[in-house]
């Protein structure tokens, strides 16, 4: 299905091999992210997903192999491609003893935003955390300072996004509706997303098309509807779960005719 | 370069001086406190003396000073860089559209406020607490003060470059640097006075001619234009060599995946 997409590529990794002290985090993985499409990275923990994404942001280089956003080699253009690109995780923070809005107000201007004040207003809102703009950053619960990582990730309209865990510590009601915002301003921008998550939930109802790593490799890809019925498992979680364990989907109806 | 991400990140360093005042008061602190002791302490000798020790005062206060001056630019530059560390931000600033020399020029600009403040204080005290008036020096003063920033914008960059490899274990080593090249930079006597076997490791440094003019002005007025000159040509050398050791670094944690591993410990 991802050969045959017609979309333009705007994130494409080739042969990105990674070896930290003779572990291999990332073992040749390829893969190509269209405009307005969302992949979901998914595999156990270790599996190489952060490591993915950080030698995909430049934070880490990869021992090997190449990396293109908007068709642009990444090395030779870091600047020009981080600026229309952005970044949240659950791991990271914005400086905690600074107000949320002095934060964001940093932010919109290191990514030249041109209407501050309005678009990190539009954003709050967005993500129902208007009423913190005032507050210290460092004292918001896990969940308020998650989402506003998430408006600081949207203040440049990227045109791609890396999402490290986003929903890792949300409450199931702030995380169906930071869902349903990537989401909306996702369809309506038209943007490409990298997402990983351990929530199958997430997955589901966000990604259009998954990866499967397993020790840095990729050993699955496809919609999570057409991964689960190749699989025959009944659900993502059970896919997952069987990837974590054997390290590949073992086919059942041809496990049951070899039988 | 973009003037715009560095006064946004210098923006961010002036939030965080209005948002805890307690950084303003450390800024001043030491310098007052160091002051204060050792200019007590030279008139005391002074009144116990013979008068001809009159100058020595001036020469330690002035020699107090500038010292002060240089090593304020430093941690400016290392503190700018370590808030970052200290509040995990620094993934945040690696991933948006930030030069290297755009981060820099901002540590270096919060170096060149910090120095601006502690020179005021330390004047001031100096003048009304034991008439010695820094402005004696009158224009001679810039020159001094851009030169010794020049270096401590380069040691800034040194102590950032030994955090950035061995992460906040090399934190204290990062605040002694500029301790290691006191002895050697005659901040509080004469080359002259060093043993003959030091005295040319002295002129290595670019603070030595300014400590050296800086004694020369007070006492006659007046200073070898060409210390001035040898000062600024070898700051531009270690500025250089700072900077591409601070840039090697970078990429070899970038090589070996250190970045991410401590901005989010
Ligand atoms: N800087 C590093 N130095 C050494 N090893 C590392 C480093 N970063 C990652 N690794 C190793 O690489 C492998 C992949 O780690 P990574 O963080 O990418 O996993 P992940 O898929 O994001 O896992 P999780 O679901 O737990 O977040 C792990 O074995 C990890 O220990
Ligand atoms: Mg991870």
């Amino acid at each position: 299905m991802a050969e045959s997409d017609t979309r333009e590529v705007i994130l494409e990794a080739r042969e990105l091999h990674r070896e930290f002290d003779g572990v291999t985090a990332l073992d040749r993985f390829s893969f190509k992210l269209h405009r307005g499409e969302v992949l979901g990275l998914l595999g156990a923990n270790g599996a190489g997903k952060t490591t993915a994404m950080n030698c995909l942001l430049g934070l880490t280089l990869p021992t090997s192999g190449d990396i293109f956003a908007f068709g642009l080699p990444f090395h030779q253009h870091r600047i020009a491609i981080l600026q229309r690109a952005n970044f949240s995780s659950a791991y990271t923070a914005l400086p905690g003893n600074l107000l949320v809005s002095q934060n964001l107000s940093v932010f919109a201007r290191i990514y030249g935003v041109p209407d501050r004040k309005k678009k990190i207003a539009e954003l709050m809102d967005l993500l129902e955390i208007g009423h913190l703009a005032k507050r210290v950053t460092g004292q918001l619960s896990a969940g308020e300072s998650t989402r506003v990582n998430l408006v600081k990730a949207f203040l440049n309209d990227p045109e791609l996004l890396m999402l490290d865990e986003p929903t890792a510590s949300l409450d199931p009601d702030i995380a169906d509706k930071v869902r349903k915002v990537v989401r909306k301003v996702q369809q309506e921008r038209n943007i490409g997303i990298l997402y990983t998550s351990h929530n199958m939930k997430d997955i589901e109802e966000v990604c259009d098309r998954v990866i499967f790593l397993h020790k840095g490799k990729i050993v699955c890809e496809g919609t999570p509807t057409d991964i689960v019925a190749r699989s025959s498992s009944a659900t993502l979680e059970d896919v997952f779960i069987k990837i974590a364990r054997d390290g590949e989907i073992i086919d059942e109806t041809a496990k049951d005719k070899a039988s | 370069m973009n003037l715009n991400t560095i006064s946004a990140l210098v923006l961010r360093y002036l939030f965080l001086y209005t948002r805890s005042p307690m950084r303003l008061v450390e800024l001043v602190f030491w310098p007052v406190v160091d002051l204060v002791v050792w200019g007590n302490v030279t008139v005391f000798i002074q009144k116990n003396t013979n008068p001809e020790f009159g100058s020595f005062v001036l020469f330690f206060l002035g020699g107090m000073i500038l010292w002060d001056i240089m090593f304020r630019a430093q941690q400016g530059v290392a503190i700018s860089f370590l808030e970052d560390v200290w509040t995990r931000n620094l993934l945040n600033v690696f991933v948006a559209p930030v030069r290297t020399l755009e981060y820099v020029s901002a540590t270096f600009i919060v170096g060149m406020m910090r120095i601006i403040i502690t020179a005021i204080v330390l004047s001031l005290i100096s003048w009304f607490g034991y008439a010695f008036n820094v402005f004696t020096l009158s224009w001679w003063l810039i020159p001094f003060f851009a030169n010794l920033m020049l270096f401590g914008w380069a040691l800034g960059m040194v102590s950032t470059a030994l955090i950035l490899r061995w992460g906040q274990a090399a934190e204290s080593l990062a605040w002694a640097i500029p301790f290691f090249f006191q002895p050697a930079v005659a901040v509080f006597y004469r080359v002259e006075d060093m043993p003959v076997w030091a005295q040319p490791i002295a002129w290595c440094f670019p603070p030595t001619y300014i400590f050296e003019g800086m004694r020369s002005v007070m006492k006659i007025g007046t200073m070898d234009w060409s210390y001035l000159w040898i000062s600024f040509g070898l700051n531009l050398f270690y500025l250089a060599l700072a900077g591409w050791l601070f840039a090697w670094i970078l990429n070899l944690t970038r090589k070996r995946g250190l970045l991410t591993k401590f901005a989010t410990q």
